[in-house]
């Protein structure tokens, strides 16, 4: 395996909420191996987005980075000025985000501001507009010349998110962050721009950070998978070790609840009882002990670390079998 | 309609003022005071004689002068104010707000009085006050505005696209907010207008000779007994370019208004 694009290692941000402190994530260790496509995975305020604003350092004023390192091509990124980190984004690190109908300029046209995302270079406008024609066809939107010429709100969302691809591909990126990318577009459109991400990923040679809550597009996508729960990562692995063998509990349970494994019809949809844990105060031992079935007496006492060789997970349960 | 209509005859007349007038607004004619409209005075004559509608035509280079300058140098000062407190630190913002709210709580008039006691009159005392005085309002619209940007998901992107806080600004801030500021100015025409004529008026504005609205009111006012025309001739203009602009401003807003609800939806 070659070396790592990015190696995130015990990655800890808090968030400054009123008179408490919010760990939202607890030493969160990652790595995209050059090339990759790697996934994370986990439900709503696991703390997925805070882990991409980390990264690209752009986290709510309120939020503070308490230890880790986020190592980017034997670069630490925390340890970068804000002009050296601002050089970065968009041009090594891109991102591409969830919402395409709101992530473009409402007011500027398309030729516009994918013009303006290449102030980097000293291409002239004729040159800059070739550039983002080219970029437009790239990723597959007809008559590029004149979509160049058109605002945001005349083009669809899986075109605006084509838009929006193709502006973050622009500088070619050794890392491509998408963060929910097809989760504001439907089923057809999704399976189209996970198929455009792929042939993109070869071309460019990119590695991709993705961030989803499907399953099943990160199955079809991803090379590796992360599964976060509640601030931390339970589990990681090659995409079809995690979601052919999960070993820790919650992916078990999350895989239980996917609907495209749910092979009855049935009323009921399978849940994962209970909520996540009040990250302000948060439980002594494993975080997921008060909703995982198997806990016994080891998960109240012991916070479980991340271990096992590629296929890593942070669970009692396969030493206590062993 | 009307407004454009308006509008363009204003500042037709007034840019044209040198070949459309009649006589000098200065030349002064003793033996020909106060005389109805004729032929040769087609508004008539003032206390000195001197010929009504070139006053009026010159008044009104005057009358555009001040709001030209006043409001354009107002707007770009508040728009960089408005963007700095709306974008910067929570501090800087809260200084900011409270020194606007500081000028807005004099009343206009009464901060005219005092600054043009402290100076004396004239024309770039007008200005300045107008000045100082419109600032707080343009920088406030321009601040609410760029907080209800700043959060949003593009500016997001753009920052996640290495855009600098000046290229956000530049770029991606003030083209969102040029549509309200231009509608603003344009509703604000009118009331610098006035203002102007009413300094003038109370003898704050321009000096005596120098034609203004509000000095031609002023002059006919003092010689109402004599002859209305000086009023009149002075009045009109007013009211149809205050009504002009008015006008002008509302069928801007009905062209940016759809945009802007769609942009909202």
């Amino acid at each position: 395996m070659s070396s790592p694009v990015l190696e995130i290692r015990d990655l800890t941000v808090t968030y400054q909420a009123g008179h408490g402190r919010v760990p939202a994530l607890r030493d969160v260790s990652l790595v995209i191996p050059e090339g990759s496509i790697v996934g994370v995975v986990g439900e709503s305020g696991c703390g997925k987005s805070t882990l991409i604003s980390a990264i690209i350092r752009l986290l709510a004023p309120n939020a503070r980075i308490a230890g880790g390192e986020v190592r980017f091509k034997d670069r630490d990124l925390l340890l970068l000025s804000l002009e050296e980190m601002r050089s970065l984004r968009g041009d090594d690190i891109s991102v591409v985000f969830q919402d395409p109908m709101t992530s473009l300029s409402p007011v500027l046209t398309i030729g516009r501001q994918m013009a303006d995302v290449q102030h980097r270079g000293a291409a002239g406008r004729r040159a800059r507009q070739a550039r983002s024609r080219q970029m437009l066809e790239r990723v597959g939107i007809p008559d590029a010349e004149a979509q160049l010429r058109r605002y945001p709100h005349q083009l669809s969302g899986g075109m605006r998110q084509r838009v929006a691809i193709a502006m973050a591909l622009m500088a070619e990126p050794s890392l491509l962050i998408a963060d929910e990318p097809t989760t504001a577009l439907d089923a057809t459109l999704e399976v189209q721009i996970i198929r455009l991400l792929q042939e993109l990923q070869r071309d460019v040679g990119c590695s991709i950070l993705f961030v989803s809550h499907h399953l099943g597009v990160i199955a079809e996508l991803c090379d590796a998978v992360v599964v976060m729960y509640a601030g931390e990562v339970v589990e990681s692995g090659a995409t079809h070790d995690v979601l052919r063998n999960p070993r820790h509990p919650y992916t078990q349970r999350l895989l239980d609840c996917d609907p495209a494994r749910i092979a009855e019809r049935t009323r009921v949809l399978p849940v994962i009882a209970g909520s996540l844990p009040d990250l302000e105060n948060l439980p002594g031992g494993c975080i997921f002990r008060e909703r995982c079935l198997q806990s016994f007496a080891r998960c109240a006492a012991e916070r479980p670390v991340l271990s096992g060789g590629s296929h890593r997970t942070a669970c009692h349960l396969p030493e206590a079998a062993a | 309609m009307a407004g454009f209509v308006l509008v363009g005859l204003m500042l037709l007349a007034t840019v044209c003022a040198p070949w459309l007038a009649p006589h000098d607004p200065l030349e002064v004619d003793v033996t020909n005071r106060l005389s109805s409209p004729s032929a040769q005075h087609w508004l008539g004559t003032d206390q000195l004689g001197r010929d009504v509608l070139s006053r009026v035509l010159f008044g009104g280079q005057v009358a555009l002068k001040v709001s030209l300058i006043a409001i354009s140098a107002s707007m770009a000062i508040g728009l960089v104010l408005g963007m700095i407190a709306g974008f910067g630190p929570r501090w800087l913002d809260r200084i900011l707000l409270v020194s606007f709210d500081t000028v807005r709580s004099f009343p206009t008039i009464m901060f005219a009085l005092a600054i043009v006691a402290l100076i004396g009159p004239s024309l770039n005392t007008v200005i300045g006050v107008i000045i100082a005085t419109s600032i707080p309002v343009y920088a406030r619209v321009v601040r609410t505005q760029t907080q209800a940007l700043r959060e949003r998901d593009f500016i997001l992107a753009e920052r996640a696209m290495g855009a600098s806080t000046l290229r956000i600004l530049r770029d991606h801030v003030l083209p969102n907010i040029a549509p309200p500021l231009v509608i603003l100015a344009s509703m604000d025409v009118p009331a610098v207008i006035a203002m102007e004529a009413g300094l003038s008026f109370l003898g704050l504005g321009v000096n005596p000779p120098t034609p203004s609205w509000g000095s031609i009111l002023n002059d006919g006012y003092s010689y109402l007994r004599n002859s209305p025309w000086p009023i009149i001739a002075g009045g009109l203009p007013l009211i149809a370019v205050t009504l002009g602009f008015t006008f002008f401003g509302e069928a801007l807003r009905d062209i940016f208004d759809p945009r802007l609800r769609r942009k909202d939806a």
